[in-house]
């Protein structure tokens, strides 16, 4: 049941930096792998916003959205922006998101040192709880609660709003959506900023989770994020939440029962098994992407 | 001047090295409907798309209801009454009918969907369905009523009888002559000569990217030179 638990917080985190990253995927048809490094740079900036600023953990959440909001803009205008005019826009931007994501993390080394960060001590709330046996803290709780709010409105968002609807408007075909007076380049520009937001809120709860933050970081979900995204099914939301919660609970299980050298490759291993017996992802649909 | 609602000086638009348009210039008065006619590749769509600022002219001068919209995006004219409804009608087939409406009214309160569903009934009964699961013609009305839903006071139509059956075709030349009978200005692209030259006020013949000939679009299908030079593959 502990374990069961663990698995559901890692994953919630899991699924929430996916979304983020699908998001952009999904609906402008861009892999940015500056996303990464919005994640561990959330984490840093929230560990000092705490540390040196005196600020609580639960204010440093929503701050660290913002900060983050404020990089997707950033990204979009420096690594995809201009190239968009570009045929092979798709490849340049993804190698443009990954020079931005070097630039991003070279400058957290210049911050922040090379070493590993932590939150104060004090600076979490000692409160736990008893779930069938299991301990939880009042932190894990809040956690999965911030995840599921985050997930459950942007998918609120896109499927309701007026928003939502020019977002998947331009997803399908920029052009028609510039001929029906949506602005493409603000709506292009606004779900980068949601996009690294959830980025951004992802890395800081996930330097709560272990309390720790490394430079490392993005690095070592960048991969863990596009495997979701994969096996969720390419752009699919609810894919994504179901795609990081399986890989949270694959990785937490195979830790405990198999051996933590072992994470990784039944981790990934699960997921590929799954890619091959369903290979459109959980909730993809079979249609063939036109080029 | 004041009457036309529309004015385009001496239009030039370039892909590159190719020039499509090469000076053309022509006017819509207000509340008429004009004709743009010629095969394809004669530069007509590029003009659509000049006007409405999906493209970027390479030079001339575009005024809609008295200002110099040259170089205003497409988004801010539709804000302003210059609508589209594009060639291959462009209907967003993920969607559902009804977003499809909402999102023309983009910039309206939206309070024209009901006119639009009395307008077109088919499309008020499959409103929550996929768009894409409409036939050709359906689409075509989707389109239509998505650029009424913007309120607009003038209508750029690119190629509406594309690929339709005669039945629907005249079903859509009913709708814009409605259109245009409630006090909306019309721009209309046609590759089908006959057609549109039979419903506009005015016309002009399109030939490599220059106006060869304009006139009443009646005497333009009278003159059985221009009919032979320019139209005579058409099939009216």
């Amino acid at each position: 049941m502990q374990q069961l638990l663990n698995g559901v917080f890692l994953g919630s985190i899991y699924a929430l930096f996916a979304i983020g990253f699908t998001l952009v995927f999904g609906i402008l048809d861009r892999l940015n792998l500056a996303h990464p490094a919005v994640f561990a740079a959330a984490a840093f900036i929230g560990i000092e916003l705490v540390t040196l600023g005196g600020v609580s953990i639960w204010l440093a959440i929503p701050l660290v959205a913002g900060i983050g909001a404020l990089l997707g803009l950033v990204i979009e205008r420096v690594a995809f922006r201009p190239l968009r005019g570009r045929p092979d826009a798709h490849f340049a931007g993804l190698i443009s998101s990954i020079g931005l994501a070097g630039m991003i993390i070279a400058l957290l080394l210049w911050r922040y040192g090379p070493d590993t960060r932590r939150f104060p001590a004090d600076a979490f709330p000692a409160t736990t709880f008893e779930v069938a046996g299991a301990r939880v803290t009042l932190l894990q709780v809040a956690i999965l609660a911030i995840s599921i709010l985050l997930m459950v409105g942007l998918t609120w968002l896109v499927a309701r709003t007026r928003l939502g609807r020019a977002m998947r408007a331009v997803a399908e075909n920029p052009r028609a959506a510039t001929v029906l007076g949506i602005d493409v380049d603000r709506v292009t520009a606004t779900t980068f900023a949601l996009s690294s937001a959830l980025g951004a809120v992802a890395g800081a709860l996930f330097a709560m989770n272990v309390n720790s933050a490394q430079l490392g970081m993005g690095a070592a979900i960048e991969l863990k994020g596009l495997a979701v995204i994969i096996v969720g099914g390419m752009g699919s939301l609810p894919g994504a939440l179901v795609g990081g919660l399986l890989l949270g609970l694959a990785e937490v299980f195979a830790v405990q029962y198999i051996g933590s050298s072992w994470r990784d490759l039944v981790a990934f291993g699960m997921l590929f098994l799954l890619l091959v017996v369903r290979p459109q992802g959980l909730f993809g649909s079979r249609r063939v992407r036109e080029v | 001047m004041s009457e036309d609602i529309l004015t385009v000086e001496d239009l030039a638009v370039s892909y590159g090295r190719v020039q499509a348009v090469r000076g053309v210039s022509f006017t819509v008065p207000r509340g008429a409907l004009v004709t743009l006619v010629g095969a394809n590749g004669a530069g007509k769509t590029s003009i659509i798309n000049a006007v409405s600022g999906v493209v970027r002219p390479s030079s001339g001068r575009v005024t809609f209801q008295g200002k110099d919209v040259t170089r205003t995006p497409a988004h801010k004219l539709v804000r302003q009454g210059l609508v589209q409804v594009p060639e291959g009608r462009q209907i967003l087939a993920s969607l559902t009918i009804e977003e499809n409406l909402q999102l023309g009214g983009w910039h309206t309160s939206g309070g024209r969907t009901e006119e639009v569903y009395d307008r077109f009934p088919v499309l008020r009964e499959r409103r929550r369905l996929l768009a894409g699961s409409l036939s050709g013609g359906e689409q075509q009305m989707l389109a239509i009523g998505r650029a009424l839903v913007a309120e607009p006071s003038l209508m750029l139509l690119d190629e509406p009888s594309m690929g339709l059956a005669p039945k629907v075709v005249d079903e859509v030349f009913r709708v814009i002559q409605e259109i245009r009978a409630a006090g909306t200005s019309v721009l209309l692209v046609e590759q089908n000569a006959r057609r549109a030259l039979r419903a506009a006020d005015h016309g002009y013949v399109l030939a490599s990217g220059e106006v060869a000939r304009s006139g009443p679009g009646a005497e333009l299908l009278a003159d059985d030179a221009i009919v032979a030079a320019y139209l005579g593959l058409e099939t009216g």
